[in-house]
């Protein structure tokens, strides 16, 4: 007990050593659940963030840059293509991109070509066009090439649906220090749990990264009914059926003219 | 005003919803069917993907045909055993239809389905109508007198054995072709979301020749029931009926109904038939442009509904 107790510690100060007295990052989001509710028609969440130095730290002379990737819930997509077929065009060929997120938001205090080279901007996975998009292709799961006309047509789409943004502008600096950023989160938007990852850079190099996480769920009303017809699919449709007689019954009261 | 509907996953705009329950109520109000043909297109083109379309507009074409089976009810116009045959069929109908739906939404081939369907369906039977009632509206200008129903004429049809007489409908006939036409009306109603109104009177007006009288009360029963059990069914395995847009286009639809019904009287039989025609070809033709212009964007993406944590 007392030996992982030390072991852990030494960890931390090993971590926590292993960049001298490097900055620290803070975020917080405005909140952490996304109201659905029927008057919603999308929201923005705000997270604010602060970079920590002591009196140790090195001074930064290009200034701070921060990269705020937002990532909702992850599902398998299939992208189709239409070819022509017999005069008409149908889903000829297609793609399946397993577990890819089914939301996603990058957000820069400026152009991500500029924070960091691409090696480093690939490792952290850092922008939309570098985000891991694996492709399942004869039962074989890999990362898709950047030129796939079918990565680029997902792409495309989600960024149409509001789904997928990358805002190069989106991360404000209040201070040197102190930022600010607008997730937006579109109505349209998938519900369950967002990863809210934030990275720092200075001069090209990732100094430290943070995590939090943000939920959008269905509330009242809205919540009611989308469970009932998930888990009581018998029960919901037998009540749907009985409102539509109701309303029908009701009309032919109201509209009599005999 | 903006409503988020649940199931749909997006925001509608109410006034827009009820808008059309009501232009689409007003329809069926005046030819006397459900108005599914309509609604289904409607709310693809809004942008509610197929499958909810179909799913939801069921219950609302239930309710439009339940008021509407109700006051044929009262006046009698229609043949409870004749309704009853083509119901019992009309259940096994629309149970393999929502069986096929699941099975296409699968394989990604349930939007494609639909449209062909939508395509050919409303394309050949808009046709039939169109030139139908044309020709109809033709002789009664010429002052020639309309073709009445001769007692003699037989189509193979009445030829087919277990006959069985309907006293209602003054028609003795085999249970076959009836039977058929209920289960081919419950199948493409739960595939398609329609009724089947359009296709049914016609129908059982030239094949059975069941008399004009009793035939829209009749084909509006079976309707209702298909269309009810369709909503039932296609709640308990997809789990895609949006009761709020379900609920908005019910209130739109019966209200519009009673306007609809009221300028229904002022045209002809052949008129309307002409009228229903050319509405139900252009829907296709529209479904037409769509699977046969080059489309601006070739890829679509869809979701294989399997969310993983």
């Amino acid at each position: 007990m007392t030996a992982r107790l030390i072991a852990l510690a030494l960890a931390g100060v090993f971590a926590g050593a292993q960049p001298a007295a490097a900055e620290r990052l803070i975020s917080t989001l405005s909140t952490s659940r996304v109201l659905i509710a029927s008057n919603f028609t999308g929201a923005d969440v705000v997270l604010f963030g602060s970079v920590e130095r002591d009196a140790q730290t090195v001074a930064r002379r290009g200034g701070y840059d921060i990269v705020v990737t937002v990532s909702g819930p992850r599902e398998t997509i299939v992208t189709f293509r239409k070819q022509r077929i017999a005069g008409i065009w149908v889903n000829a060929d297609s793609r399946t991109f397993v577990r890819v997120p089914s939301y996603l938001t990058v957000l820069a205090n400026r152009t991500i070509n500029d924070i960091a080279d691409v090696n480093t901007l690939r490792r952290t996975q850092t922008g939309l066009a570098r985000t891991l998009l694996p492709q399942e292709i004869a039962g074989d799961i890999a990362d898709s090439i950047r030129e796939d006309p079918f990565r680029l047509a997902f792409l495309r789409l989600k960024l149409e649906q509001k789904l997928y943004t990358e805002q190069q502008n989106g991360v404000t600096f209040l201070t040197p220090a102190l930022f600010r950023a607008a997730i937006p989160i579109p109505d349209n938007a998938p519900t369950g749990s967002y990863e809210v990852d934030v990275k720092l850079f200075a001069d090209g190099v990732m100094l430290a990264r943070t995590q939090t996480a943000l939920e959008v769920v269905k509330t009242g009303f809205e919540q009611f009914v989308a469970n009932a017809a998930r888990d009581h699919g018998l029960l919901y449709g037998l009540a749907t059926a009985l409102m539509a007689l109701l309303t029908g019954w009701f009309a032919s009261v109201v509209f009599r003219k005999d | 005003m903006q409503i988020y509907l649940p199931i749909a996953e997006l925001p509608v705009n109410v006034l827009l919803i009820l808008f059309m329950g009501l232009a689409v109520g007003v329809i069926s109000g005046m030819f006397g069917i459900g108005g599914g043909f309509l609604m289904t297109p409607l709310l693809i083109f809004i942008g509610i993907t197929p499958a909810v379309a179909v799913a939801s507009v069921a219950s609302h074409v239930a309710a439009s045909s339940f008021s509407g089976a109700i006051s044929y009810w009262r006046r009698r116009a229609l043949d409870p055993i004749l309704a009853a045959m083509l119901i019992a069929a009309g259940l096994i109908g629309t149970t393999a239809g929502v069986m096929l739906f699941t099975l296409l939404r699968r394989l990604g081939q349930l939007d494609l389905t639909i449209a062909v369907s939508y395509l050919l369906l409303l394309g050949i039977v808009g046709s039939m109508m169109v030139t139908e009632s044309v020709r109809a509206i033709m002789r009664a200008r010429g002052g020639r007198p309309a073709e009445i129903r001769r007692p003699g004429s037989h189509l193979w049809i009445h030829g087919l054995p277990l006959k069985m007489r309907f006293k209602v409908s003054k028609i003795y006939v085999s249970v076959i072709p009836i039977w058929v036409i209920g289960f081919v009306i419950g199948f493409i109603g739960a595939v398609m979301g329609i009724g089947g109104g359009f296709m049914l009177v016609p129908a059982l007006i030239y094949l059975i020749r069941v008399p004009t009288g009793v035939v829209i009360g009749t084909s509006m029963v079976l309707t209702l029931v298909t269309m009810a059990y369709a909503t039932v069914i296609h709640a308990a395995t997809n789990h895609l009926v949006d009761a709020l847009l379900a609920l908005m286009l019910m209130i739109g639809g019966v209200i519009g109904a009673q306007f609809g019904a009221r300028a229904g009287a002022r045209f002809s039989g052949e008129q309307l038939r002409l009228l229903l025609g050319v509405l139900v070809l252009s829907v296709g033709l529209r479904f037409a442009y769509d699977l046969v212009v080059p489309p601006t964007e070739l890829f679509t993406i869809r979701a294989t509904g399997e969310q993983q944590p």
